[in-house]
C-alpha cells in the first residue's frame, strides 16, 4: 500500500482536512534535497480591504466579522478598537470587560473545536471526531460541552454564535440582562470543570521530542491581565511596541529560496503567534486554576513543541473560563451599553489576540466617518512563514518515511497551528508571487 | 428537492443517506453552524453518512452524494467548474448562507471595477485570477433549495437536514423580519427611535434579532418574497439619508440579491435624473 518516495518527487496533500478554510500542501524534493515548501491557500480572494473602502467607519466590525465565521469577534474587537483610538474615544471599564468576556466566549468556542474536533484525532489515530467519537463517546461529548458553553457566552453577549450583532464601534447595542448573564453562569462554570479535564487528557497524549526555536509575538496589556482583547506587542527577544508601530516591526520581506513575500519580524527569522506565543510571553499572567492545571500538565513557563499546542490550548480554555466567571461574577451593570463616537479625519490601529494570535487592523477614515483606506493582518499570515519552516524540518528528518505516512506527518504539522485560511485568504499574494 | 433514497426506509440493508458538505468563497461560519448543533451532532451522524466535510474529518467518500450543502460564492473561473461536478455528484444541492444564495458581502464588487480592487489589496494582480463578479450557486447549476442567513441558523440547518431525512420538502418563511418582530413583542426601532431597519423588506428566520438587540435590520436574510424596497429606500432618503447612505443600507450582506440591488439601483438613478 504504501509507496517509497523517489529523489524527485512532487509532494502534495490536494485538500487539508480539519483546518478552517481551504488549503493544499506542496512540497518539492530535488535529488533527495528538499525544495520549495508550499502552504497553498486556494481560497478565492474576498477583497475585504478594498470593500471597506467607502464604507462607514461603524460598518467595519460587521463587515469585518465576515472575513471569519470561527473568529468573528476578533475582528470585531480589533476594528471597533482602531475606529475608537481615531475618534479618541476610550471604552468605559464595564464595557472593556463585557468585550473581554464576548471574547472569552470565542476562545473557548474556537479552542474546544480545534482541541477536540480538528486537532485530538491526530493524537488518538481517527480522521475526524464523529469517527473518534464510535470508541470515545466520552471524550467528544465533553469537547462538544465545552464548545456549547462558548457559544452560549457569545450569544448571551452578542446576540448569536457567528457573527455576534450586539458589538459596535464604542461598546454594544444593548447591555445583556442579568437574567441573560446568570443563566450562562452555570454553563462557564462547568465548563471550567471540563477544561481543567481538557488539560488533563491533552497532556496524556503522545508528543514527539521536537522544539522549535521561533520568535514569539503576543499582546501583553498593561493592567495586569492575560492578553485576550488588548494589550502592546511584546516578543520574546525583548522588543516591546504599541499597535500603531505594527507595521514599522511586521514587514513583507522577498524570500530569495521560496521565491516568495513573508511576513516578518524586524530581522528575525521566524516568528509565531497564537497560543505558544502568548502562553510563553505571559505565563506570569495565568489565572490561578490555568496555572495550576499547567504545572500538572509538566508544562514549563515557556513551551516550544508545537505538538504540545493542543495543552496550551487547553490551559487557555482553563483561562478563559475564570476570566469570564471573574467578569460575570463582579457584573454590576454599566451606565450606558455604548458611548458616542464622533468620526474625526485620521488613522487608527487595533491590535487583539484572535484565538489564533495577534489580528492587526489599521484604518484611515475622513472626518465623516468614510473609510479611506484598510489594511487587516491575521494570524495565519504571520504563522505561515513559521508553518513552512516546521515543514521543511518534518519533510528533511523523516524524508525516508512512506509518503502516505510523511503526509500525515506533515498534516499535523499544519494542524499543530491551527490556521484558519479563510482569514489569511487576502494574502494569497504571499503564495504566488514570482519574480 | 430529491425525496430521501428509498432504500433508506425500506430497503434490507438500511443504507445511511451520504451527506456532502462543500465551500467556495466564504468565511466557513455556515459550515460551522453544523458544527454548533452540539447536542445533535452525534446522533446526526448516525441517521446520515457525513461522506465529505473536510473541515470535520480527513476521511472522505466518493460520491454520489443523497445530499450535498453548499456554503460560499462563485467567484472564479475554477470554481465555476468546480461546482458543475458538485451538481453531478449530488441528488439534491442546497446551498446555505447569503455567500451561496445571493454571493455574499463579497458580492459588492459587482458593483466596482475588481481590476483596480485586485490591485488595491494585492500588489501583483496579474497573479491573482479572480471573476469581476461573485454570483451565488444559482446562477451556475440548478439548486433544490436556498437556506438564508449571514450565518443560517443552527437550527434551520438542522431543519432542513431533519426534513430532508424525512423525504419532506423544506420550506422558507414567506413573511418579513417585520412579522417577527411584532411577534416577538419588540417596540419597532424605525418608528420608536428612527433607526434604519431593513426589517420590512426581509425574510424573516432570525427571529429579528437585531431589534431584539436594539438594532436596526442589516438585511443578512437577504430580501422577503414581496417587498417594496423603492418604498422604504424613498423614505429612508425622506428621514435624511444621502443616496450614498441609501446604497450603503441596501448593499451589504445579500447586495446581489434583487430587489436589493437594482432597488438601490433605481433610486440612484432617480436621483441621478
Amino acid at each position: 500500500m504504501t509507496t517509497k518516495p523517489d529523489a524527485n518527487y512532487l509532494f502534495r496533500v490536494a485538500n487539508l482536512a480539519r483546518v478552517e478554510g481551504e488549503g493544499a500542501l506542496r512540497i518539492r524534493v530535488r535529488d533527495g534535497e528538499v525544495g520549495e515548501v508550499e502552504l497553498q491557500i486556494f481560497e478565492p480572494p474576498r477583497f475585504f480591504e478594498a470593500l471597506l473602502r467607502g464604507r462607514a467607519f461603524t460598518e467595519a466590525p460587521d463587515i469585518t466579522a465576515r472575513i471569519c465565521g470561527i473568529c468573528p469577534v476578533a475582528y470585531q474587537t480589533s476594528s471597533c478598537q482602531a475606529m475608537e483610538q481615531v475618534c479618541e474615544v476610550e471604552l468605559p471599564e464595564e464595557l472593556r470587560r463585557l468585550r473581554r468576556l464576548l471574547y472569552c466566549g470565542e476562545w473557548i468556542e474556537s479552542h474546544a473545536l480545534h482541541v477536540y474536533l480538528l486537532h485530538a484525532p491526530d493524537f488518538l489515530g481517527y480522521p475526524g471526531a464523529v469517527e473518534l467519537a464510535k470508541d470515545h463517546r466520552d471524550v467528544v461529548e465533553r469537547g462538544l460541552r465545552l464548545k456549547k458553553a462558548g457559544n452560549a457566552l457569545m450569544t448571551a453577549v452578542g446576540g448569536r454564535a457567528v457573527h455576534p450583532v450586539n458589538v459596535r464601534v464604542g461598546g454594544f447595542h444593548r447591555l445583556p440582562t442579568l437574567s441573560e448573564l446568570r443563566a450562562v453562569r452555570a454553563d462557564v462554570a462547568r465548563a471550567l470543570d471540563d477544561a481543567i479535564a481538557t488539560v488533563e487528557i491533552t497532556a496524556g497524549f503522545d508528543f514527539p521530542d521536537v522544539e522549535h526555536s521561533h520568535d514569539y509575538l503576543s499582546l501583553r496589556p498593561a493592567n495586569g491581565e492575560y492578553p485576550i482583547e488588548n494589550g502592546v506587542i511584546v516578543a520574546s527577544n525583548g522588543v516591546t511596541f504599541p499597535a500603531d508601530d505594527f507595521e514599522a516591526h511586521i514587514s513583507e520581506q522577498h524570500v530569495a529560496r521560496s521565491n516568495a513575500l513573508h511576513a516578518k519580524f524586524d530581522d528575525v527569522d521566524s516568528y509565531l503567534v497564537g497560543p505558544l506565543a502568548r502562553y510563553s510571553l505571559n505565563y506570569d499572567r495565568l489565572s490561578p486554576l490555568a496555572r495550576a492545571a499547567a504545572q500538572k500538565a509538566g508544562l514549563g513557563r515557556s513551551c516550544h513543541n508545537p505538538f504540545r499546542s493542543i495543552v496550551v490550548r487547553s490551559v487557555e480554555i482553563v483561562q478563559a473560563c475564570e476570566d469570564a466567571l471573574s467578569i460575570l461574577d463582579s457584573w454590576d451593570g454599566a451606565p450606558t451599553a455604548s458611548v458616542p463616537v464622533k468620526p474625526r479625519a485620521g488613522v487608527g490601529h487595533g491590535v487583539s489576540e484572535a484565538p489564533r494570535g495577534i489580528l492587526y487592523h489599521r484604518y484611515q477614515i475622513s472626518d465623516d466617518g468614510t473609510i479611506e483606506a484598510a489594511r487587516i493582518v491575521p494570524p495565519t499570515s504571520q504563522n505561515q512563514p513559521a508553518i513552512e519552516a516546521d515543514l521543511r524540518q518534518v519533510v528533511e528528518s523523516f524524508i525516508d518515511l512512506p509518503e502516505e505516512v510523511l503526509a500525515l506527518r506533515c498534516e499535523q504539522t499544519i494542524r499543530n497551528y491551527d490556521p484558519c485560511i479563510s482569514c489569511a485568504t487576502h494574502f494569497l499574494d504571499l503564495r504566488i508571487e514570482r519574480e | 428537492m430529491a425525496a430521501t433514497p428509498s432504500s433508506a426506509r425500506t430497503g434490507a440493508r438500511r443504507r445511511l443517506p451520504k451527506l456532502a458538505v462543500w465551500k467556495f468563497a466564504s468565511c466557513d461560519g455556515c459550515q460551522l453552524s453544523l458544527l454548533n448543533l452540539e447536542d445533535e451532532l452525534l446522533a446526526l451522524a448516525g441517521e446520515v453518512d457525513i461522506a465529505y466535510f473536510t473541515e470535520a474529518s480527513a476521511a472522505t467518500k466518493p460520491g454520489p452524494y443523497d445530499l450535498s450543502l453548499v456554503e460560499g460564492s462563485i467567484t472564479t473561473a475554477d470554481d465555476a467548474e468546480r461546482i458543475r461536478r458538485v451538481r453531478a455528484m449530488s441528488k439534491a444541492l442546497v446551498t446555505i448562507g447569503a455567500c451561496a444564495t445571493s454571493g455574499g458581502i463579497q458580492a459588492l464588487r459587482n458593483f466596482a471595477d475588481v481590476a483596480e480592487w485586485t490591485s488595491l489589496v494585492y500588489a501583483h494582480p496579474d497573479y491573482i485570477s479572480t471573476l469581476a463578479e461573485s454570483t451565488p450557486i444559482s446562477a451556475h447549476v440548478p439548486v433544490d433549495f436556498e437556506l438564508h442567513g449571514c450565518p443560517v441558523g443552527r437550527d434551520q440547518l438542522l431543519k432542513l437536514i431533519t426534513t430532508f431525512l424525512a423525504g419532506r420538502t423544506p420550506k422558507n418563511p414567506t413573511e418579513g423580519v417585520c412579522a417577527e418582530c411584532k411577534r416577538a413583542g419588540n417596540v419597532c426601532v424605525a418608528v420608536a427611535r428612527g433607526l434604519v431597519c431593513l426589517g420590512p423588506v426581509t425574510q424573516a428566520g432570525c427571529g429579528a434579532l437585531c431589534p431584539s438587540y436594539g438594532r436596526g435590520c442589516f438585511g443578512c436574510y437577504g430580501p422577503a418574497r414581496i417587498t417594496n424596497v423603492p418604498a422604504l429606500a424613498a423614505k429612508l432618503h425622506e428621514t435624511g439619508l444621502s443616496e450614498r447612505d441609501v446604497r450603503r443600507v441596501f448593499h451589504q450582506f445579500t447586495a446581489a440579491a434583487e430587489p436589493f440591488r437594482s432597488g438601490s439601483e433605481t433610486h440612484d438613478d432617480k436621483a441621478r435624473r
